[in-house]
């Protein structure tokens, strides 16, 4: 470490470095950290949820409050919690993975963080300020969304569009500092499965977010501006919503699973201590997947009326994704067939997510199929699927990706023994809570509905689901736990405390700001267990010790987002009060004038000199 | 730190826009935006298409549109984007002058689209009361049409945020990938108004 970098830093200079950084580590590190504050939000509203549910026409909240929630925490969890998280695992691990200093457009990096970040912070302001959170539902349908009172609807609208630009920014940055950036040798198909599904996802929000974009200006427009595009009255047409979310929507639902399945995709090699088992057929599986996901958003609309023909094409469109999702499945098994296997922390979500996901895709299937959707759309069997995909696949990602990277990402490494109490409670908790809402679905317990009558048969499985849910509640717990006694009090670790295969082990825990002092020469897929198993055990350079350019930090991206978000403000508020129309103006000046400003000023970035890099050495 | 990245013939790259690393980077990453932009535009059109019938009693586009006015507006379109092709012609022969006049030449063409595109939209909402709020296909209309004279507006500044900066201190590898993403950009834009000019105004009229 260098001797600048270990100096004890004031509050006012860690926050404004935190504000004005540039560096991927540390966006990815916030998106994070952000990622897991709005998680814990979504996560008791969920609570709250399943309280209101314990027990038969319960009234802990109230019919409206509950509509709240059930919106709030479907929006917040797919949109600010596991969206942003991923990606900043994204921005913490796949420029080490390929052998890059930095991403593409550091500049558009932290302004894209902004982005999300604020839109979050918007949309939960809509509690306080909304006169209520949105609460058509994270779909948002048309007309319920058009209908609904007060502003909640307009801070979703404003929120999302917020936080999409952002996503679509970091989107189109990981595509180009993946083409452009990887180190000498380091070939498209000598790439970590992690990076392919970096990409791939990338691909996926660059085509699927401006979809959300339009759909959402729309929405806009109709509740503020008084257009016609849903309004049945003037002519509009409410099922264009429907079209344009889904999309979006079902490509999204890739964006949140392809990057779990690369971390899947890394941790099994890693503690097999085998080469992932058909490679490229996983890279082909991935490309597959991306693909047919945008052919098939109409299976979320099947009982909209469409037609036979619509629903037919679509319905066979669903079930051939389950063809490349199965070629993984099966290579993750016989990567492990045979293999030395190690089960610590991090493999044990990766193994506990082949069977709970393999269950998520087989109702997946269930429901494509047409005329037998009839039957679960909008039952609890439909919550129970896409639980078990999102929570089975997503979320024991992220659970597991925790455990791999941090310490990577922080030079300690989380403690096993907590890890594993973490993981049975929720892996428990989890089974326990959506297992049985299948059955409640096929017995007809419609989703989204505040109460239930008694002596349905719904009563048990109701309870054993809140139940359930605490667990879940409990095993979050123990992660905060772990990570805070980690922070504090964990075992510091060397780069490579893992013996693993890929190029980010190969530096450093934490690494530095230049990520790598010469970047490395890439001799095959699993670089660095390459140069293990051929007796080196470190990598060779490709370049000799030379000046690193580095980016500016910068504050322009903080300032441009809080012109947006107060133009955001304004634009929810005009509809009561023209006054309001002044902080859209306000607000979209700061923001349009910082990128004046920051495109007129010249930025050459700096140089860390080759002498002060020899020295870090020693 | 200062760099020196001003040309001179000697020094001069085959193409000045691409031969940093920042430079490639901007020419890529503009594309995938492009990318993005192409299904915006889509979704824009899909709805417009969707829409194009529900008047809503108001005016239909038979009764609107006059080709005359939109056959004028794609002509300076067009033009603007062939010479804003002059203009990196230029700035590959390292030409600084003369692609700033491309460019300004460019930047005029477009503020005279803008200036039709304005005079439409007034004469609509004046003569026939058609408005964004009168009918689902008014709402769709001025949307997707409107989106794309943002586009054009947001365009005209970026370039004329350019010519005016770097008026004095010539090409150097730092600008000139700015303009060479700003040209490609505009080339979009008028991509865009073809569909926009058969979509709306040519099947508008027709059907």
């Amino acid at each position: 470490m260098s001797i600048a970098t270990t100096q004890k830093k004031g509050f006012g200079a860690v926050l404004w470095d935190y504000l004005t950084t540039v560096d991927h580590k540390k966006i990815g590190n916030m998106y994070i950290a952000a990622g897991a504050f709005f998680f814990l939000i979504g996560g008791l509203e969920a609570l709250i949820i399943r309280i209101q549910l314990i027990k038969p026409e319960n009234d802990f909240i109230s019919a409206g409050l509950y509509n709240e929630m059930i919106t709030m925490h479907g929006t917040t969890m797919i949109f600010f919690a596991a969206t942003p998280i991923l990606i900043g695992f994204m921005n913490a691990i796949m420029p080490l993975q390929i052998g890059a200093r930095d991403v593409a457009f550091p500049f558009l990096n932290s302004l894209g963080f902004w982005l999300f970040f604020f839109g979050g912070v918007l949309l939960n302001l809509s509690w306080i300020f909304g006169g209520g959170a949105p609460d058509a539902g994270w779909t948002s349908y048309a007309p319920l969304s058009l209908q609904s009172p007060g502003h909640g609807v307009d801070f979703y609208v404003m929120g999302l569009q917020l936080s999409g630009a952002g996503t679509l920014m970091g989107g189109i940055n990981f595509i180009v500092t993946i083409v452009t950036m990887r180190a000498p040798g380091m070939t498209y198909m000598r790439m970590p499965l992690f990076t392919w599904t970096t990409f791939v996802t990338s691909i996926l929000i660059l085509f699927a977010f401006p979809a959300l974009t339009v759909g959402l200006f729309l929405l806009m427009f109709d509740r503020m501006f008084g257009s016609a595009f849903f309004d049945v009255a003037l002519g509009g047409n409410a099922i264009i919503w429907q079209h344009l979310f889904w999309i979006f929507g079902h490509p999204e639902v890739y964006i949140l699973i392809l990057p779990a399945f690369g971390i899947f995709s890394e941790i099994i090699p890693a503690f097999s201590k085998k080469r992932l088992f058909g490679y490229t057929s996983m890279v082909f599986a991935t490309f597959l997947i991306a693909f047919l996901g945008f052919m098939v958003w109409a299976h979320h609309m099947f009982t909209v009326g469409l037609g036979p023909v619509a629903n037919a094409i679509f319905a066979v469109a669903t079930m051939a994704i389950a063809v490349p999702t199965g070629i993984k499945i099966f290579n993750w098994l016989a990567t492990m067939w045979g293999g030395s296997i190690t089960i610590n922390s991090a493999m044990l979500w990766a193994l506990a997510f082949i069977p709970s996901f393999t269950i998520g895709g087989m109702t997946g299937v269930m429901l494509g199929a047409a005329s037998a959707d009839y039957q679960y759309h909008d039952t609890y069997f439909v919550v129970a699927h896409f639980h078990y995909v999102i929570v089975g696949g997503v979320v024991f990602g992220i659970f597991a990706a925790t455990h791999y990277w941090y310490p990577k990402m922080f030079g300690r490494i989380l403690h096993e023994g907590l890890g594993k109490l973490s993981f049975w409670l929720f892996f428990i908790g989890f089974h326990l809570t959506f297992f049985i809402q299948h059955f409640l679905g096929l017995m007809g317990m419609p989703r989204r509905y505040w109460v239930f009558l008694e002596n349905q048969g719904l009563d048990t499985g109701n309870l054993i689901s809140t139940i359930g849910a605490f667990l879940m509640g409990l095993g979050t717990i123990v992660v905060l736990i772990n990570v805070v006694y980690t922070a504090v009090k964990g075992k510091k670790v060397s780069g490579d405390p893992w013996d693993a295969r890929t190029l980010e082990w190969a530096i450093p825990s934490p690494p530095p700001e230049y990520n790598f002092k010469q970047l490395p020469l890439v001799r095959g897929l699993d670089p660095l267990w390459i140069e293990k198993t051929e007796g080196k055990g470190k990598m060779t350079p490709a370049e000799p010790v030379v000046d690193i350019h580095m980016p500016n930090g910068s504050i322009y991206p903080f300032i441009m987002t809080i012109g947006f978000f107060i133009a955001s403000i304004g634009f929810i508020f005009q509809v009561d009060n023209n006054v309001w129309l002044l902080a859209v103006y306000f607000g979209m000046a700061l923001a349009l004038g910082t990128m004046v400003v920051r495109s007129l000023k010249d930025d050459h970035g700096y140089h860390i000199h080759k002498e002060d890099l020899e020295r870090e050495a020693d | 730190m200062s760099q020196d990245h001003s040309l001179n013939p000697e020094t001069m790259p085959h193409d000045p826009s691409k031969a940093t690393t920042e430079g490639k980077h901007k020419f890529l990453g503009l594309w995938f935006f492009l990318g993005g932009e192409t299904v915006l535009f889509a979704c824009f059109f899909g709805t417009f298409i969707a829409l194009r019938n529900s008047t809503a009693g108001g005016p239909t586009s038979q009764e609107l549109f006059g080709l005359e006015l939109v056959f004028l507006m794609t002509v300076l379109l067009l033009t603007s984007s062939l010479t804003s092709v002059y203009a990196i012609y230029h700035m590959k022969n390292n030409d600084f002058k003369k692609m700033q006049l491309w460019f300004g030449i460019t930047a005029l063409l477009g503020i005279g689209f803008l200036a039709c595109e304005l005079y439409e939209f007034a004469h609509y909402i004046t003569e026939y009361g058609f408005t964004f709020r009168s009918s689902a296909f008014g709402s769709a209309f001025y949307t997707l049409v409107g989106f794309h004279g943002g586009h054009v507006i947001f365009g005209l500044s970026w370039l004329i945020a350019l010519m005016v900066r770097n008026a004095k201190r010539g090409l150097n590898l730092y600008n000139a990938p700015k303009y060479n993403t700003f040209s490609l950009y505009w080339h979009f834009i008028d991509v865009v108004w073809v569909f926009i000019f058969t979509v709306v105004y040519l099947m508008g009229a027709v059907s």
